[in-house]
Parts: C-alpha cells; structure tokens; sequence
C-alpha cells in the first residue's frame, strides 16, 4: 500500500491544536494562575514534609501531656524488637498466614469465578452462597474457626482465605460476563475452540478485574489476619500488641501499628506495580 | 464481469428467515454468489442484513432455509469464512502482530510459515512500521486496516464484513474503501460487504444487493458494470453517479412490504 491515509491527516489535526490553544489561554479568568501539575520531585517533597510534620504533631501531643509515648520511644523499642528479632519473628508470622490464605484464595476463586461467568449453572449454584458469605465479615467467622478447628495456624489461614476468596471471586466472575462479545465472536470465526477462546481471550480479558480483586483481597486479608492474632496467636504482630495491651506496653503497640501500615502498603505496591506492568494494552481515560 | 450465477455458487442463501421472538427480522430471502464476486448489501437499519451476515459467519442460526457454502450448510463459525466487524474487535493485548496472527496459531501454522504471512499481510495493508505497537496506539483506520489483515492472513475464500468503514471518517473511509479494492485486486475472496452507505455500496461492488425493511428482505439486485480497479475518475463518472441514483432511489423510495407472508 503506497500512503497512509492517517498520517496524510495529521497535519490538520495538529493545526487545529495550535487554533484551540490562544482562544483556551485568553478565556482563564485575569490574574488567576494556571494549576500547573507538580513535578515528580514536588510531590515528593511535599509527601516527606507532611510526614515530618504528622510526626511533629504527634511529638508535641506526648509533650504536652497527652497519653502516648514520644516517637522517640517508639522507634528505640522498634530498635529493641528488631535486636531481639521479635518483630521479625512476628512479621514474618503474619506474612506467612497472609500469603498462604491469601494465595489459597485467589488460587480457587479464579477458576471458580471463570465457571461462574462462563456456565449459568455453576452461576445459579455458586452466588447464593457466595452473596451470603460476602454479607458476613470474615472476623465474625474467628468465633467458629476457633471452635472447629483450635488455636494454631488452621483456623487463621481459613478466615484470610474466605477474605480473599469472597473478594476475588466476584471480581473475575465480572471480568468474565463483562467481556465484549464481539472478542469472542473475532477468536470464533478465527477458528478458535473454546479451550483456545478461554486461554487467549477470557483470561486476558479479564486480568484488568482480577487483578483489582486481588488487590482489595490482599486488603481485607490483612486487616483479618491482624485482628485473627488479636483474638487468638501465639505469635504475630496482632498477638504482640495483644500481650503488649495487658503490660500497658504503649511503644510496642506503636511499633505493631506502624509495622502493619508499612507491611500493607507494601504489599499493595507489589500488587500495583503487578498490575500496572499487566494490564498496559488498556486503554485509560 | 461475472454477474450471472454459476452452476455452483460460493455462497447461496435459501430461503433464509430469522425471527426473534415475535419480531421477524428476516424474511425469506434468496442470494447467489459466484466465487470471487464482491457483492455489498445496502438498507436502512432493521432490514435484517447483519443479521443476514452472521449467519453467513455461523455465529447465528436462521430459524427457516439455510445458506450453504460451495453447497455444504453452514453450521457454526469457521476460519474459511473470515468475519471483519464495525468495532474492530482486535484483541487488545495482543500487538499488530499477534493479532494478525491469531488465526495462524489456532490453525497451528509453523512458525516461520505464520511470520513470513503476517509480515505480507501487513505490507499489504501499510502497517508493517506498527507490528509490535498495541491496537491502543492506533487511530482507527489503522485499526480497520490491522483487522482486515487479520482476516485475510486466515487465508479465508470468503470474507464478510459488517459495516466495516463505519466508524472511520469519511476521508478516511474513502482511503481504505480505495485501499480494500487494491488488497481484494491482488488477492481475490468472495467478499460480502454490509454497508448503510449508497456511494460505497456501488464504489465497491460487482453487484448492489439493496434490502428493505419490516421483514427484512431484498428489494432489487443492481448491476455495477463499472471497470475495476476503480479509480477517483470512475467515482466521478456519470455512469457512477447514474447508479449511484437508482440504488439511492431503490433505498429510500422503498414499496410497501408483501402483503402476505
């Protein structure tokens, strides 16, 4: 093919661009700055100074008075538990029960939510159940986990997988049923079976949904195994704090809280960062 | 110009009605087409001709006649019957490339096999600088033209397209209809090319299939025996604008449906 009839417009696309910018500029209101977006540095700059200035704050609260032990407190007992490997040891307690229930989660609600989105029978059987679970928050559950199944790493482990499961599974089975049927239709008459339209359109298609599922998951995982050592562990970042509660340990209550903030938001980057790299063919407004 | 029907067509459509529900989309209608022919269809919307299509495509079953291709009854989709759709639906996480060659890997060619295709396919349709860009990057002429090289790389002896320069712009719609002709010259398919539009209707065809409304059905089958390939000057000729005439007339002067059916 000799020309290309989309570059042949482009010259009067941009000329049009060049028209729009001097009648946008002069209808700004006079003497009102333009809202430049900042820089990458800016933002961070301002990101460190908000944090200096929330532990300020918090600095001059346990001056004047209030109950809470200085920053400086905290973070020379976060030096002692990581001395001692305490924390370590309870961190990576928490992570382990997060990953394994968490992993176990997404594990079977993705196939799950495939069957869901793809087979209205399995859709008619399985979201009864899962609207009735999704109604109940997975703490509640401690209760009769503990019951059924004691005190170690079993009835945790279940609790954070019904968290991660119960969010994931919704979402690709909304990924599936969202699917633009015509895709469907493109991968058909291409000669696509149905093990091929589900390896090389659905699964694809629905990345974009899993991965959000995954995220909110990993979330609400989180939140439940901390509150999980709360009730009942014998190690663990909630458990730390528990035991910390009873000595009116203040400094090592802070320590936990700030360790599962940072732990969390950890995570949630990785998963980001996951889901950015795949899902670049989308098309963002 | 091959316009009367050979003792075998490629396609032959008999008797083929659709109803939804109580609603009838299509009426019973009869078409021929000989191998190779470039036939468009042109009608107001609900006149049954996407419908028409699909079943063409088998990816909808008529509720009376069949169509059969070279005298075998369609049933379900397949890659000898090449479907080029109005929204694109390139894949969007595959590349240019990737998705040209998607029905090269369904029908399992050889690797060296499918590149040395897809790179032709993509010559052919001008985007060869684009084959490891996403479809997100593409304007949408571009993204017609990566589909169209999808379809013919299947290697169909059909191809049907469903209003396929309906989203485009209109000089741009001119450039690929141009562009569709000189890809058609070079490599003959049986092509059946819906369309809402009188001048690409008759631009494009051999033969203008024009389909009425309520029930669907054809309404008058108009001759093109203008020269291929077909140029600015046969777009500007009387003889374009004489036929472009009566298919506008045929569209839109449309009688009254069959009074029984």
């Amino acid at each position: 093919m000799p020309d290309h009839p989309d570059t042949v417009l482009t010259p009067s696309a941009s000329a049009a661009g060049v028209a729009i910018t001097p009648t946008s500029a002069s209808a700004r209101p006079r003497g009102r700055r333009r809202r430049r977006p900042l820089t990458r540095a800016g933002s961070l700059g301002l990101n460190v100074l908000s944090a200096v200035a929330g532990i300020l704050i918090w600095w001059t609260l346990a001056k004047v008075g209030f109950n809470l032990p200085t920053p400086a407190a905290v973070a020379k007992q976060a030096g002692h538990l990581l001395a001692d490997g305490t924390l370590e040891q309870d961190a990576m307690a928490s992570l382990r029960r997060v990953l394994i229930g968490f992993c176990l989660g997404c594990a079977v609600a993705v196939p799950v939510g495939f069957l869901m989105g793809w087979y209205p029978v399995a859709r008619a059987l399985i979201e009864p159940w899962v609207q009735f679970f999704r109604t109940i928050p997975p703490l509640a559950l401690i209760p009769l986990a503990v019951v059924l199944f004691g005190i170690d790493e079993t009835p945790k482990i279940i609790v954070i997988f019904l968290a991660a499961f119960l969010a994931c599974v919704i979402a690709a089975f909304q990924g599936v049923v969202s699917i633009d049927r015509t895709l469907i239709n493109a991968a058909r008459v291409l000669g696509a079976g149905d093990l091929t339209i589900f390896r090389r359109v659905v699964i694809p298609a629905s990345m974009p949904y899993i991965l959000v599922g995954m995220r909110i998951g990993l979330g609400s995982s989180w939140a439940t195994v901390v509150a999980a050592e709360l009730i009942a562990a014998q190690e663990g970042l909630g458990h730390r704090m528990q035991s910390a509660e009873l000595y009116y340990d203040l400094p090592t209550i802070f320590v936990g809280i700030i360790t599962i903030g940072i732990l969390g938001l950890l995570m949630d980057r990785v998963l980001l960062m996951a889901e950015r790299r795949l899902t670049v063919w989308q098309e963002r407004r | 110009m091959t316009t009367t029907p050979a003792a075998q067509p490629k396609i032959a459509v008999r008797g083929v009605g659709k109803r939804f529900g109580d609603f009838t989309a299509l009426g019973e209608v009869d078409l021929d087409l000989v191998a190779n022919e470039f036939v468009t269809i042109v009608g107001p919307s609900g006149c049954g001709k996407s419908t028409l299509l699909n079943i063409l495509a088998g990816l909808e079953e008529p509720t009376s006649g069949e169509a059969l291709v070279d005298g075998v009854p369609v049933d379900g989709p397949s890659p000898e019957r090449g479907v080029i759709f109005q929204q694109y639906a390139l894949f969007p996480w595959l590349t240019v490339r990737a998705n040209v060659e998607f029905g090269l890997r369904t029908a399992r060619v050889p690797k060296q096999e499918r590149r040395r295709r897809v790179d032709h396919y993509l010559e052919l349709v001008g985007l060869s600088a684009f084959a490891d860009k996403l479809p997100k990057t593409l304007s949408g002429g571009m993204k017609q033209r990566c589909a169209i090289a999808r379809a013919y790389a299947a290697d169909p002896a059909i191809l049907l397209m469903d209003e396929p320069f309906g989203a485009v712009d209109a000089l741009t719609r001119v450039r690929l209809q141009e562009q569709l002709l000189e890809t058609w010259s070079q490599e003959r398919r049986t092509v059946l090319f819906i369309t809402h539009d009188v001048d690409e209707a008759v631009f494009l065809a051999n033969r203008v299939v024009v389909m009425a409304s309520g029930p669907g059905r054809i309404q008058e089958i108009v001759d093109v025996d203008l020269p291929y390939p077909r140029t600015e000057q046969v777009r500007l000729s009387p003889e374009f604008t004489a036929l472009r005439n009566r298919v506008w007339g045929a569209v839109y002067h449309q009688g009254p449906p069959p009074a029984s059916r």
